[in-house]
């Protein structure tokens, strides 16, 4: 099978598929299962200053039910580790002395003071843990204190942060980023200049996940209130891959190692996430849905998958997509698709014909023949815009398929309606 | 042990026969079977259903938790949509038509989650429904079958005054009398009767029967309009010498006890029971005396499974209830000893080559205690008293249900067409709705 030893800022793991900072990896008893499991590394949960640990609240989870599926998205109100530090520092210690072969990074998060940094840096080295990873990102909570997304969301305090760390640890020192933000380069240009080993991204998404309307009060309830909480699961995957993408394409990032995270469930997330740049993938969402035993298929489903396609190694596909991933200006206006109903396919359900006869371009007519309904993509009207193959619930039934127009490719930078068109000389 | 005889079966064991047949969907299930449906446009189960109820849109609506929603949509086109989700053959109407069964041979489950809708509204003592201004129209119905209620309920709603003479003790026609006791369990068939009755402008009055009590003529007079919906009041005879001897029972009338027995146990049930008939009746009465104790029982039916008019699903539920289904054979012979039925002498048929029933000549005997006749009933006319226009032996009716005399509708059993509740229920709403217009004109 295809190798998936995976080498990230330096850190060896067996495979790609780390478990995320997050409640799976907040004690040596939970790494040790994900480890058994077959998890190729983990980032213990957010570890902060010493002192008097942090406290958490009943009611930390909200879930996003989408027509009856469970969890496609999911939001917490959890903080940091409430566990005190020592105990943490010594667990990581027993875990990475009985793991070796994993990959065990600490994520980090204390005030803006180098001192802190400093201080917290000097315990971790002592676990032999393969590097550190600052959680920029938390969106709520640790934010009030100005910690989290609120040094996330400002460039420069990146790269300070980062600056400091990379002076004071001989560690890899990895930056999580929030996607709470405008632009995702601006953190990610930061933390390369700070002199980051690499990024992980994203964090989770400031979001309300729901409205309790018993309670009028937003998810989760505590105690009658609601606050906002980190939004993550398989509906925050398309946010992910484009700010993954974004810094892939970015010339001031190049060479900046990318850790993928954000609704990654199966291992065909996990070879998006590869494809547009990620060398790792982080996890949590899906692993706190059905256990860490999903680990057994992305292993093997991606290996698999690798061979089937002919690559040596995760490496082959690292970057693979990233070419293509283009802005609209630079698009064929002059690529044509129709849409292709397989009659032998269709349900007759009308779906198609309803989405594109209400909100779309009345291009698929619906016939009747005595009680036989058909559905005709009317060529001349079509637009390829992709509606009816999506609101389809057959698979496979209807399919866009490319139109010769004969004519050249032209982008908007060359089209006639363009009054600010390229020209050329 | 006796031939015939009561009490085959202990107590419990027949209130396990004899509970309900479908357990019923609970929220959780009733929310994953909603999210299989597609909300198809021009929905095929839609045009599939006798009485057009918006399917697409009381699945989505308890897909949301708009269980009231749901039961309103669903009664504002069929009052009797509770019962009809009990006893519609599903899959031969909406299930048939639902786009899952041609895709994957599984449709939605309609005809539980229009149970589940309606269920939620009669637990909750729910009335959607409020009566128009009172017209001061009077209309007579005549029996009080889902043709007649469902008649009643609509021209009720419309604000008019409805007078129903039924000549048994109790409404509810098949649902209550006929159909098989485990379909319609803990007295559904009078919740439902209550149901519609709540909205007012409906009065029943019982031990009234057409031709003995009233006539059509005095109703044509004291009111400004009639429905009929009488039913099928004749059973069809096998025409065999000896009909009469002990042990040869009418289906239909056997049923109607077993409805009414308080007590399962008290009735005679034969040891080895034989059923002629092909229709739902006889799948009725063939499991039904097999939940009674009967242990030997056998369907036999003149021509093949594909022209039953049980439909498969109702042919499985006997063969699951270890009830025998002969096909291609028919009754030739009724052999009694000291005027009680011993067995029944029966011939093989096929079809010649053009297609028509004959008997082959082979002949062959079953042993049989008890004999029900499942072949099917007829509409008496007699009562009338009054010239009404017929169609293949029912009342004749215009697309409105408007019979051959201008001021009388008709509708259900008595009219052609199938014999479904659903399609009783439909006569009756389509009845209403243009005796309304006539009264309004």
């Amino acid at each position: 099978m295809a190798e998936l030893r995976t080498t990230f800022a330096g850190i060896k793991s067996p495979n790609p598929f780390w478990l995320a900072s997050a409640p799976p990896t907040d004690k040596a008893y939970n790494v040790v299962r994900a480890f058994k499991a077959g998890w190729g590394g983990a980032v213990w949960k957010t570890l902060g200053e010493d002192g008097p640990p942090i406290v958490n609240t009943a009611s930390r989870y909200g879930s996003l039910e989408v027509g009856g599926l469970r969890m496609v998205g999911f939001t917490n109100i959890e903080l940091i580790t409430d566990r005190p530090l020592q105990v943490n520092l010594d667990e990581i210690k027993q875990v990475k002395r009985d793991w070796p072969d994993r990959a065990l990074v600490v994520s980090l998060m204390v005030p803006c003071v180098e001192d802190s940094w400093k201080t917290i840096l000097k315990k971790v080295e002592e676990t032999n843990a393969d590097g550190v990873e600052l959680n920029f990102g938390c969106p709520h909570g640790m934010s009030e204190r100005g910690m989290g997304a609120a040094v996330g969301q400002v460039p420069d305090y990146v790269e300070m942060v980062t600056r400091w760390c990379k002076q004071h640890t001989r560690m890899p020192v990895l930056v999580k980023l929030t996607p709470n933000v405008t632009s995702i380069l601006g953190p990610a240009r930061a933390a390369k200049r700070g002199g980051a080993d690499g990024v992980s991204l994203i964090n989770t998404v400031n979001s309300i996940i729901g409205v309790d309307l018993e309670r009028m009060a937003p998810q989760p309830v505590v105690a009658g209130k609601g606050t906002h909480g980190g939004y993550c699961g398989p509906a925050v995957k398309p946010i992910a891959l484009n700010m993954v993408a974004e810094i892939s394409r970015d010339p001031e990032c190049a060479g900046l190692p990318i850790s993928g995270i954000g609704g990654i469930a199966t291992w065909q997330d996990a070879a998006e996430f590869h494809a547009l740049g990620a060398t790792t993938v982080q996890v949590c969402t899906a692993a706190m849905h059905y256990g860490f035993k999903i680990i057994d298929d992305m292993v093997d489903g991606l290996g698999n998958w690798l061979d089937a396609k002919g690559h040596a190694g995760v490496g082959g596909i690292v970057g693979r997509a990233v070419a293509n991933v283009t802005d609209w200006q630079h698009l064929d206006l002059n690529y044509k698709t129709v849409a292709l109903i397989d009659q032998a396919a269709c349900i007759k359900c009308g779906l198609c014909h309803i989405a594109c006869e209400d909100t779309s371009h009345q291009a698929i007519a619906a016939k009747k023949a005595g009680s036989e309904r058909r559905y005709e993509v009317i060529d001349a009207e079509c637009v390829g815009c992709n509606l009816c193959m999506y609101a389809c619930p057959v698979t496979d039934c209807i399919s866009m398929v490319e139109v010769a127009t004969g004519k050249r490719p032209i982008t908007w930078l060359e089209h006639p309606n363009n009054p600010l068109r390229q020209t050329a000389k | 042990m006796d031939d015939i005889a009561a009490r085959r079966l202990g107590a419990d064991e027949l209130e396990r026969n004899f509970a309900d047949i479908h357990v019923p969907l609970d929220r959780k299930r009733a929310l994953i079977e909603a999210s299989r449906c597609y909300f198809c446009h021009d929905a095929p189960c839609l045009e599939a259903c006798p009485t057009g109820i918006d399917i697409p849109g009381f699945i989505r609506k308890i897909a949301t938790d708009n269980v009231k929603g749901a039961a309103t949509t669903i009664l504002s086109e069929n009052v009797m949509g509770g019962a009809c989700a009990r006893v519609c053959p599903v899959e031969v109407l909406c299930e048939a038509a639902c786009v899952r069964q041609a895709q994957e041979s599984k449709p939605v489950r309609i005809g539980a989650l229009q149970r589940y809708a309606t269920d939620w509204l009669f637990e909750r003592k729910l009335q959607p429904f409020t009566r128009s201004p009172a017209t001061g129209k009077r209309i007579a119905v005549v029996g009080a079958g889902p043709a007649g209620l469902a008649c009643a309920h609509r021209l009720a709603l419309r604000g008019h005054d409805i007078t129903v003479f039924e000549a048994r003790p109790k409404a509810g026609g098949l649902n209550e009398y006929g159909v098989a006791a485990y379909k319609v369990p803990n007295d559904f068939a009078q919740a439902e009767v209550a149901f519609i009755l709540d909205i007012g402008g409906i009065r029943i009055e019982h031990g009234k029967a057409l031709g003995r009590d009233v006539t059509l003529a005095r109703l044509r007079q004291d009111f400004n309009a009639v429905f009929l919906g009488t039913g099928l009041a004749g059973a069809n005879a096998l025409a065999l010498e000896g009909e009469d001897m002990a042990g040869v029972m009418d289906a239909v009338a056997y049923i109607e006890r077993l409805r009414q027995a308080k007590d399962k146990g008290a009735l005679e049930i034969g040891r080895r029971v034989v059923v002629i008939g092909g229709g739902n009746t006889a799948i009725d009465i063939a499991v039904q005396a097999r939940r009674l104790g009967a242990e030997d029982v056998t369907i036999v039916y003149r021509r093949g499974p594909q022209q039953m008019g049980a439909t498969g699903h109702e042919q499985e539920l006997a063969q699951t209830n270890d009830v025998r289904i002969k096909h291609w054979a028919q009754p030739t012979r009724l052999i009694g000893h000291k005027g009680r039925l011993k067995e029944v002498e029966l011939e093989y048929t096929q079809l010649d080559e053009r297609g028509r029933l004959m008997t082959t000549g082979d002949r062959f005997t079953l042993p049989a205690d008890m004999l029900f006749k499942a072949i099917g009933q007829n509409f008496v006319a007699s009562p009338l008293g009054e010239l009404l226009e017929l169609s293949g032996g029912r009342i004749a009716i215009n697309a409105d249900r408007q019979t051959s005399l201008a001021n009388v509708w008709a509708g259900g059993d008595c009219v052609p067409g199938d014999d479904l509740t659903v399609s009783a229920v439909q006569d009756g709403k389509v009845a209403a709705e243009a005796i309304d217009r006539a009264l309004r004109a």
